[in-house]
């Protein structure tokens, strides 16, 4: 397999061609499947791609579908863009999401929490009048942004058919 | 199945408490411009600290270092200084690095590889490499890891540690105001500190009013970004008797301790507990005391919430109470336990962390170099009366406690005595 050069929003990417992990991440999810590596010797998943396993230092993993659900355990509110690519998008969101997918295992506080932007259903960064919609708790379920043959980032959006929480928790100040 | 977890063995042969000194401090001023390469300001800095001590550049045999490919070797710094070393190191790392090289320096001196070790951190973190991550930092190609954080605009040090900053709120309840008063104490110590490069007070109102760089950070809640270097000197406390300076003894040290995983991806939680929950364990079985015996704390201010966070899960506040601490007044001058008299990383200048190092030093040598009067004997007397423009020496301390932060999961941290 060879690498992966692209651009996400101005952005350069690159997956090198030995970094088979990544490579094999964003090829499912180029096709809009969601796996993660699954431990050969224990079954646990691990998020995001590494070369062992954290909990008995297997090797080997086989890459397993994985839903994308999830709910909201923490996220930023980015005012200020750093990156040239984000200035035009402010506020954006940056999520933390556990999925429903082995939460609270193997300890009570241990979560796959994936990281991604908070979009629109068709992947895009989302507008200020949903931002102020979402806050810790909310559910989401995962959306892909298409970057090149190859390559889409993982993202979330709003879960529309999931029960919302009565209340979500949002910082204090707009 | 349980985690993998090292029992950490601190039995008493391994004890270097009081064995190791700190003998000479020295900085460059804070600047934003400093018209200098990071070869004249780390020189600068090292003969500050070798002339603060008493020495001769030639006594110093040991050379540490820390960068984040910003900065300038050892081998310039030293070679310019027409030192000889028998040790040098250069270390990739930025904040917690300035603990952890003291641990290292009395490892090789306790091993015998050198006698008297001088660390420093040069950098142009306003005018060369932006410290907050803008300029060509912002711009470089996102490859491997990064992928799964920067692609997403999740980059700079705030985007990164704000999910641990949230979720605190979020689990205990702790508010903006109360985390505010971090600025507005340091910035209050910085006003009686001449060589701070902010030396404005602020209120907590304005802290809260300034505009928003990411939730729930606020302009004011951020560091600074500054060009300067340090510098420190560890020797034997033995040596230290033949020094300048009151000698200010090392306790103890952790050096660069991990939660599980290195967790730079919020795997393990709770994400609203950082590193210190685990140095803890090491920091104050080294050095043979507890939170409640500190006089001055120096806990890494990048964020008011870092200072925040890092006295909380050492242990000088109950878990969760930490916006109460920092709220209470006792970090204050005048306060149980200030932090970062000089003003630290928010008003002083931005250093990795070795400025609060150098700051705990002056303080336990009753010697810190504010704007009281100076007496015949050529020190400062010291007036304790703290208000704007003052004195900002801690009455009768004595023993000192640094919490140096490179993110949520990683953090090093010393205890210092006056000897």
């Amino acid at each position: 397999m060879t690498g992966i050069q692209a651009t996400h929003l101005g952005m350069p990417l690159r997956i090198d061609d030995l970094d088979h992990e990544n490579l094999d991440y964003f090829k499912h999810c180029a096709a809009h499947d969601f796996h993660l590596q699954a431990c050969a010797a224990c079954g646990r998943l691990r998020y995001p791609p590494t070369t062992a396993c954290p909990w008995c230092a297997a090797l080997e993993s086989n890459w397993r579908k994985v839903e994308g659900k999830g709910t909201v355990h923490s996220y930023t509110e980015v005012h200020h863009a750093i990156q040239p690519a984000f200035r035009d998008f402010t506020p954006y969101m940056l999520l933390l999401v556990d999925l429903d997918t082995q939460k609270g295992q193997p300890t009570p506080d241990e979560a796959l929490r994936v990281a991604g932007n908070l979009c629109t259903p068709d992947g895009k960064l989302a507008p200020p009048d949903i931002v102020k919609r979402v806050g810790i708790g909310t559910r989401v379920r995962m959306v892909f942004s298409d970057v090149a043959e190859g390559l889409s980032l993982p993202q979330w959006t709003i879960d529309q058919a999931a029960q919302q929480p009565e209340k979500i928790w949002r910082y204090p100040q707009e | 199945m349980p985690l993998p977890r090292q029992e950490v063995d601190a039995s008493t042969p391994k004890y270097l408490r009081d064995k190791y000194a700190i003998v000479g401090v020295g900085e460059t001023t804070y600047t934003r411009g400093s018209d200098k390469t990071t070869r004249a300001l780390g020189t600068w800095a090292v003969r500050n600290a070798v002339l603060d001590a008493g020495l001769k550049a030639t006594d110093i045999d040991g050379m540490l270092d820390y960068s984040g490919g910003d900065s300038t070797s050892a081998t310039f710094i030293s070679g310019d200084l027409g030192m000889r070393l028998n040790f040098y190191m250069d270390v990739v790392g930025g904040g917690s690095s300035t603990e952890a090289l003291v641990g290292i320096a009395i490892g090789v001196i306790e091993a015998g590889l050198c006698k008297t070790v001088a660390i420093f951190r040069a950098m142009n973190g306003f005018s060369q490499v932006r410290i907050g991550g803008t300029g060509a930092r912002s711009a470089a190609p996102l490859v491997g890891d990064m992928l799964h954080n920067r692609a997403y605009g999740w980059q700079s040090a705030g985007q990164n540690f704000a999910p641990t900053f949230m979720r605190h709120m979020y689990d205990y309840g702790t508010t903006p105001e109360q985390v505010a008063h971090v600025k507005m104490f340091h910035s209050r110590h910085a006003s009686n500190n001449p060589k701070a490069y902010y030396k404005k007070r602020f209120t907590v109102e304005d802290v809260i009013n300034s505009r928003f760089i990411c939730k729930p950070l606020h302009l004011l809640d951020c560091c600074v970004e500054t060009d300067n270097a340090t510098a420190i000197i560890v020797t034997t406390a033995e040596r230290a008797k033949d020094c300048k300076q009151h000698p200010v003894l090392i306790r103890g040290v952790v050096g660069r301790c991990n939660k599980p995983r290195l967790d730079m991806h919020y795997q393990h939680g709770p994400i609203s507990t950082v590193a210190g929950h685990y140095a803890k364990e090491i920091l104050w079985p080294n050095s043979g005391v507890g939170p409640e015996d500190i006089d001055i704390t120096g806990s890494y201010d990048a964020f008011t919430f870092t200072t925040m966070l890092q006295l909380e899960d050492y242990g000088f506040c109950k878990k969760g109470e930490g916006g109460q601490y920092v709220s209470s007044g006792a970090i204050g001058l005048g306060g149980r336990r200030p932090n970062n008299t000089s003003g630290g990383h928010l008003c002083e200048g931005y250093t990795h962390g070795m400025n609060m190092v150098i700051e705990n030093v002056r303080q336990l040598r009753h010697d810190v170099d504010d704007s009281c009067p100076v007496g015949p004997d050529g020190k400062k007397q010291h007036t304790y009366d703290y208000s704007e423009g003052g004195c900002r020496q801690v009455r009768n301390v004595e023993v000192s406690a640094n919490l140096g932060w490179a993110n949520p999961s990683t953090g090093s941290a010393m205890v210092m005595r006056r000897g």
